[in-house]
């Protein structure tokens, strides 16, 4: 089991392989479809893309006494084309589920960027390691808004690591 | 007739989602922990350990059990002798509305293809009304996500394609899927009438209970049949590989035109959040 902490370097990116659980701790940020659309076109950036992790999620609504509501990661392949323009601007690590297409992980390969998997459906356990929310930009767009996370041994899965491997049984037969 | 209140009808499914939402019927916990002592890869096991962990969190802590709460369909078989006084769709969203607002649920519909805006409540449901005999309202509830219906399909297959090519289809989309449903999942089947009735027979299957046998004798055994090749595909948990891609194999048929085969394939990731209330 690694740890990690963002803003990542490319030396701990390489260091990791598919199939390793990875706890992170830090800054992730939150942006789903709308949301990437707005930043890659995006001039005043309040926050730094470089080394950064990108979390896709849309939370449901926090209770007074909660943080964050359910809080698990969406579809990522729904995010395979958009990824591209912001792991140019820096994004270095991609949290979701699901498998992705061979055009994202060329991308990645080529900007040394990794795809982590959290678990699916696991809403519940990963808003507990969720520690503090901060809206960043696009309050309108409501749960797809952009939102500083503080996590806290955050649970992952790599998914695709930068040596060409990945977690999925599918990509193996 | 028998005259059921319209809040009535409201209280029940705003209670039925909100429990949905954050709670799984214990028959399904109990197969899904079958599911964990009976897989052999250890990551895939993690995988199933931190889905039954994120339950037992969603009970303790008051948090859905998924961020995507879903879009709500209900079955309503409506007894001959009831009288609802007023509109039965309305009735329901007004349960919606309650539910997602009372209960802290994630509003995920929006009102148009392209504009996209939400519409704030999570209505309309997608509501499916049929007539039967008796005095009850039976209202099947689910909080659909949409991970797993985005991998559901339609194929028209040709009559000849027989149970080899329904097989075909099914684990091919199931494979193709991977571990974007959300797996370990629940397969919806649904086989026969035309392309919408096949699609509403593979709902229908999802709605029917993990237990429930089918009474036709082909028809169970293609179940059982496809449950095992489904879970050899080695999909696994999250699509991480495995023995766990699914947890149950329904299908559903109704008579079709000569000329026709379709297949409907309509997946249930684990978050399987359904309820059945009977007023």
């Amino acid at each position: 089991m690694k740890r990690l902490h963002p803003p990542v370097s490319e030396e701990t990116l390489r260091s990791l392989k598919a199939g390793e659980k990875v706890l992170i701790s830090g800054t992730v940020y939150t942006a789903r479809d709308q949301a990437h659309i707005r930043l890659i076109e995006e001039k005043n950036l309040p926050f730094d893309l470089k080394g950064a992790v990108i979390y896709y999620v849309g939370p449901t609504p926090a209770k007074e006494n909660q943080v964050i509501g359910a809080a698990g990661p969406t579809s990522a392949y729904r995010m395979d084309e958009l990824a591209v323009p912001l792991m140019k601007k820096g994004v270095r690590v991609m949290i979701g589920k699901g498998d992705r297409s061979k055009a994202f992980q060329e991308a990645m390969q080529k900007h040394n960027a990794v795809y982590m998997m959290a678990v699916g459906g696991a809403g519940a356990l990963l808003a507990s390691r969720i520690k503090r929310k901060k809206l960043l930009l696009y309050e309108e767009l409501g749960t797809e808004a952009v939102y500083a996370l503080t996590v806290e041994d955050f649970p992952c899965f790599v998914a695709y690591d930068l040596h060409g491997n990945s977690i999925f049984a599918g990509d193996r037969k | 007739m028998r005259k059921i209140s319209p809040d009535i009808i409201t209280e029940k499914v705003r209670d039925a989602l909100i429990k949905s939402n954050y709670s799984l019927d214990d028959s399904f916990v109990g197969l899904l922990k079958k599911a964990r002592d009976k897989e052999s890869d250890d990551l895939s096991r993690s995988i199933l350990d931190d889905i039954l962990e994120n339950q037992e969190i969603a009970k303790t802590s008051n948090i859905p059990l998924c961020q995507d709460t879903g879009i709500v369909v209900v079955f309503a078989q409506i007894g001959r002798e009831v009288l609802i006084e007023g509109d039965l769709d309305e009735f329901i969203n007004d349960g919606v509305r309650q539910a997602y607002d009372e209960g802290y649920l994630r509003k995920s519909i929006v009102d148009h293809p392209f504009e996209r805006r939400n519409t704030m409540d999570n209505t309309p449901a997608i509501i499916h009304t049929k007539i039967v005999e008796g005095d009850k309202l039976t209202l099947t509830i689910a909080a659909k996500g949409a991970g797993s219906e985005n991998m559901s399909k339609v194929i028209m297959l040709k009559p000849t394609d027989g149970v080899k090519g329904v097989k075909a289809v099914v684990k091919d989309a199931i494979f193709k899927a991977g571990g974007k449903p959300c797996p370990p999942i629940i397969v919806g089947i649904g086989i026969g009438g035309n392309l919408e009735k096949s699609a509403l027979l593979a709902k229908e299957a999802l709605f029917r209970d993990l237990d429930d046998k089918n009474s036709d004798a082909s028809l169970a055994k293609l179940e059982q049949e496809l449950y095992e090749e489904i879970n050899a595909l080695g999909v696994g948990p999250m699509g991480v590989g495995g023995d766990t891609t699914c947890l149950g194999v329904k299908i559903n048929t109704y008579p079709m035109h000569i000329a026709s085969l379709p297949v409907a394939i309509n997946i249930q990731c684990h978050a399987n959040r359904h309820e059945r209330v009977v007023i």
